[in-house]
């Protein structure tokens, strides 16, 4: 072995090591929060958390059981809206557009992801809320799923972009039409990345306050059907942590841990039910 | 699998649609500093009245405002009371007045974080204005030190924080500072501030005070008292220093109980009277004069009569003062006028 | 790639409809054609709601470094340099702690253990953005004001850059956030791009006695460039627009000064801060003027980095086209 063979092995070894300590780096970020919020929220987390209304500051106990089923219906309404257009536009810039049509949709996703999510909420205040002079859970839901569009879009394109040519010659080739490619060939082929998309976004949204502000509103109460404020996590975790009151910083904390177990849960049940048999093509 | 994915959601959609009963809901929005008083006063007001829910966020004092203007709340909160402008558009826009009831008071205070002082400050109107004005930039300038014999101050620079977003407690204090000093009200400080550090919320602000030496900024009595830091007394018109507590907050609304304006609009930051802090102030609940929903007139009408007998006994527990026995009464009577 | 099939034009649009490949087509256009109308949509309120600065301050607007709303004079200097400053301190560390992970997690850990950290690597996405703001301000704001500022003044004082004081608020605390705030994206998709990077690419280049760095590194990056690309313009349209968690951290003072442990303020920031409170017409529509120039911003900084990407890419490597 000589000295350069040894010296570009040394490199290896140091520069490989050294992505293993971004990668823990980038844990030990997280482990950090999860440490701080079990911590500090911890005790706040009982079985009243999960099923009481919130009770006002001086009175022990409470929970946020409104604010939970609230973020989930954002949540389920937000991707009803986000995921499609977001899935099947990437489909459109993936497989059929032309390049200039292509860079002019990319173009505008990356814009839209770049506007502040609290100017999102505006838009949607004047397009949803002020039209019917209420706030509502659509409207909440509408900013959340314009913001799940860029991330969705774009990583469907470069997923579906990177399935092998071959495997979409060969299903042609079988005598499948395109559309019969895309859906039994290319998506499922691809279906690992664009899912991995999907959630990111949909964790980006769980926590987002500033468009909620002028859309969802909040709620002490429960909110019937989709078109009154509801109450929201993150929102309750805003008004919460920055109030005078201790009890209220600790019930922040604890609702900070059960938004990311409300992600978490989320997205082993997605990957889950996702994950069977979709590997192998069926015919 | 796929069937058993959308049958669950089917459920969740259906289950979140049928939820029990669907008592009224009236809205309201706006000021954060009076947030915990009424959401505990909504809260025993809906266990006494089991079909009325209040529905009350704190997005801010400006915010609630616009909002009731634009009709997409019930009713409003603020620390300030409405500009003339600001009715005339209410007016303009939906077509009824607007009346202002105060509902409870509070004071701002300054707080302050220098190591090695563990005495309470006194502070005059002339140190408060230097320091914020950027001109008085040492712990130990004469100005303070001379309110303050018996403390020794150490010769460093003072960081001052002030609120970043626009808030009622602001509001409080640049109105006690225009009134203490017309360099202030010409310089029209307020907002463009000369110098300091932005905290967002009263929050932000007690957490940059504690973690910042040498520092000084304006806080809620209540966020100083549940956060334990230390705040001073301020001079009052009498000349005075006095320590805000609910006494002497008290004190600064009786002195104006007996000149209040039939709209309640009223300022009393320097109140006259030897026990008054002087840097208190209403808040105001902003309720339209006319109601097209009758469920909802009667419900608001008889909150507000609740909210000035029994609401007003909550508010002491929670570090707020409660209004003049004279304020009170005269509300009781403009809520009748309410349609 | 366009689809193939019998030659357009020779039928009428109902029959071409009905071929499954035309209908599939004209149905994803429409979806993907509603993104730019959204983004369309946005902008024009955007722009439609800023009128009065606009004719009032006119270019101005751009250098002008006062924001006073007493006085009615507006000028977005400030913000700007604070959005710019603290998204290039959140990519700078963000991108190589980032690309580094996911290549650890993609190249040399094990599938579970690489499955099981990306799952929480995911998590980090999902922190509101207000206990980031929460924790910047318990965790790095004394960091860097007990840690941080003294040795970076102590030894590169002499750079502009890094004189102080410093309050622990500031230009650097909001970048250090913003960087965790991103992390997750860079991580999460150069992770699922590098693994779909074909075998046969490492394994030509391990045939020809490269090292496993050198592999990877000099082959397998490269092919991924574009996706990986695409991660840092998440990242980066994420820490251009972040609110909450900046106002907690940046000290929310309109300056323009070179020291990183300056206090600052950001668009994102001062939209959140004041908008709710904002009364007169002139001050709310500079406020939203601000939102546009965001925008501009967005759009000009995308177009670099495309630029970029057109310019350094060779042909034939990366997967897909910019």
């Amino acid at each position: 072995m000589n000295a350069r063979l040894r010296w570009r092995k040394f490199v290896s070894n140091f520069m490989l090591g050294l992505t293993g300590v971004c990668a823990l780096v980038s844990v030990g970020v997280l482990f950090l929060i999860l440490g701080y919020l079990l911590y500090n929220g911890g005790t706040s987390i009982n079985w009243d958390f999960f099923t009481q209304l919130p009770k006002p500051v001086g009175e022990t106990g409470g929970g946020m059981a409104n604010a939970i089923v609230g973020s989930a219906k954002l949540l389920l309404a937000a991707s009803l809206i986000g995921v499609p257009i977001g899935f099947f536009g990437g489909i459109y810039l993936s497989e059929f557009s032309g390049s200039f049509t292509a860079s002019v949709v990319r173009y505008a996703a990356d814009l839209l992801n770049g506007v502040p999510s609290i100017v999102i909420g505006i838009f949607a205040y004047t397009v949803v809320v002020l039209p019917f002079k209420h706030f509502s859970t659509l409207a909440g839901a509408f900013a959340l799923g314009i913001m799940m569009i860029p991330i969705t879009l774009r990583s469907t394109e470069e997923f579906l972009k990177s399935v092998p040519r071959n495997l979409r010659e060969g299903s042609m080739a079988l005598g499948a039409s395109k559309w019969r490619t895309i859906s039994s060939v290319v998506v499922p082929a691809a279906y690992r990345g664009i899912l991995t998309a999907i959630l990111l976004a949909l964790a980006r949204v769980a926590g987002e306050t500033a468009p909620l502000l002028f859309t969802a509103f909040g709620n002490r109460y429960w909110s019937n059907g989709w078109t009154q404020p509801t109450a929201s996590l993150p929102v309750m975790i805003f008004n919460y942590a920055v109030s005078p009151y201790e009890d209220w910083h600790r019930q922040a904390w604890a609702a900070g841990l059960v938004l990311l177990g409300l992600i978490l849960i989320i997205n082993i049940v997605a990957r889950t039910i996702l994950a069977r048999g979709i590997a192998v093509p069926r015919s | 699998m796929k069937r058993v994915a959308s049958l669950v959601v089917a459920v969740l959609v259906l289950g979140t649609l049928l939820y029990a009963q669907n008592p009224l809901t009236v809205t309201g929005a706006g000021a954060s500093f009076p947030y915990p008083i009424y959401s505990k006063w909504f809260d025993e007001f809906h266990a006494k009245n089991a079909n009325v829910q209040f529905n009350y966020q704190s997005v801010g004092s400006g915010a609630g405002i616009k909002q009731v203007t634009e009709g997409t709340v019930d009713f409003g909160a603020s620390d300030m009371p409405m500009t003339d402008e600001l009715i005339k558009a209410f007016q303009d826009k939906r077509g009824t007045g607007i009346l202002h009831f105060p509902a409870v008071l509070g004071a701002a205070v300054p707080t302050y974080n220098i190591p090695g002082v563990t005495a309470t400050l006194n502070f005059t109107p002339e140190a408060l204005v230097g320091i914020y004005l950027g001109k008085i930039t040492k712990w130990n300038d004469a100005a303070i030190a001379s309110a303050n014999k018996g403390v020794t101050l150490p010769a460093n620079d003072i960081v001052v924080v002030h609120r970043s977003d626009g808030s009622g407690t602001t509001f409080i204090w640049t109105d006690y500072l225009s009134k203490v000093s017309s360099e202030w009200k010409n310089k029209g400080g307020s907002i463009n501030w000369p110098v300091g550090l932005g905290g967002k919320g009263s929050e932000g602000v007690t957490g940059l005070i504690k973690s910042t030496p040498n520092s000084i900024g304006y806080v809620e009595l209540i966020y100083a008292v549940q956060n334990n830091v230390p705040f001073g007394a301020v001079k009052n018109a009498a000349g005075t220093f006095v320590k805000a507590d609910l006494a002497s907050v008290s004190a600064a609304a009786a002195a104006a109980a007996k000149d209040m304006p039939a709209d309640f609009r009223v300022s009393i930051t320097n109140a006259a009277g030897a026990k008054a802090y002087p840097i208190s102030s209403f808040t105001w609940l902003l309720i339209p004069q006319k109601w097209q929903d009758a469920g909802k007139r009667e419900a608001v009408k008889k909150f507000l009569y609740w909210m000035l007998a029994d609401g007003q006994k909550d508010t002491e527990a929670l570090s707020y003062a409660k209004l003049p026995k004279e304020v009170a009464d005269k509300e009781k009577k403009a809520v009748d006028s309410i349609q | 790639m366009k689809g193939a099939g019998p030659s357009v034009g020779s039928r009428s649009l109902l029959s071409r409809l009905a071929t499954g490949d035309e209908f599939a087509r004209l149905v994803t256009l429409i979806f993907a054609a509603s993104v730019v109308l959204i983004t369309v949509m946005v902008v024009w309120q955007l722009w439609t709601n800023s009128v009065l600065p606009r004719h009032k301050f006119g270019l101005r607007f751009l250098i002008s470094d006062v924001w006073d709303p007493l006085a009615d004079q507006f000028g977005a200097l400030p913000f700007m340099y604070g959005t710019l400053v603290t998204s290039a301190v959140a990519l700078l560390l963000a991108v190589p702690l980032g690309i580094g992970a996911a290549i650890f997690l993609a190249e040399l850990a094990p599938p579970r253990i690489s499955d099981t950290l990306q799952f929480f690597i995911d998590l980090l996405a999902a922190v509101p953005s207000v206990i980031y703001g929460l924790l910047g301000f318990l965790v790095v704001v004394p960091l860097m004001r007990t840690v941080i500022f003294p040795v970076l003044n102590k030894s590169l004082g002499f750079l502009p850059l890094f004189k102080g004081p410093s309050y622990g608020v500031g230009f650097l605390t909001a970048g250090i956030v913003l960087a965790m705030m991103v992390i997750p994206y860079i991580i999460s998709v150069s992770r699922e791009v590098l693994l779909s990077v074909p075998r046969d690419q490492r394994e030509a280049a391990l045939a020809l006695g490269s090292t496993r760095w050198e592999s990877t590194w000099k082959v397998v990056v490269p092919f991924a460039r574009t996706g990986i690309m695409g991660s840092i313009f998440l990242a980066l349209a994420r820490a251009l627009g972040e609110t909450m968690a900046v106002t907690m951290v940046i000290g929310n003072t309109p300056k323009v000064v070179a020291s990183l442990f300056s206090p600052g303020y950001s668009i994102a920031a001062v939209i959140a801060n004041e908008f709710t409170e904002a009364t007169g017409d002139l001050y709310v529509q500079s406020l939203f003027e601000l939102g546009l120039v965001l925008f501009l911003m967005t759009f000009i900084l995308n177009g670099l980095a495309r630029l970029l990407i057109i310019v350094t890419t060779q042909r034939g490597s990366g997967v897909g086209n910019a």
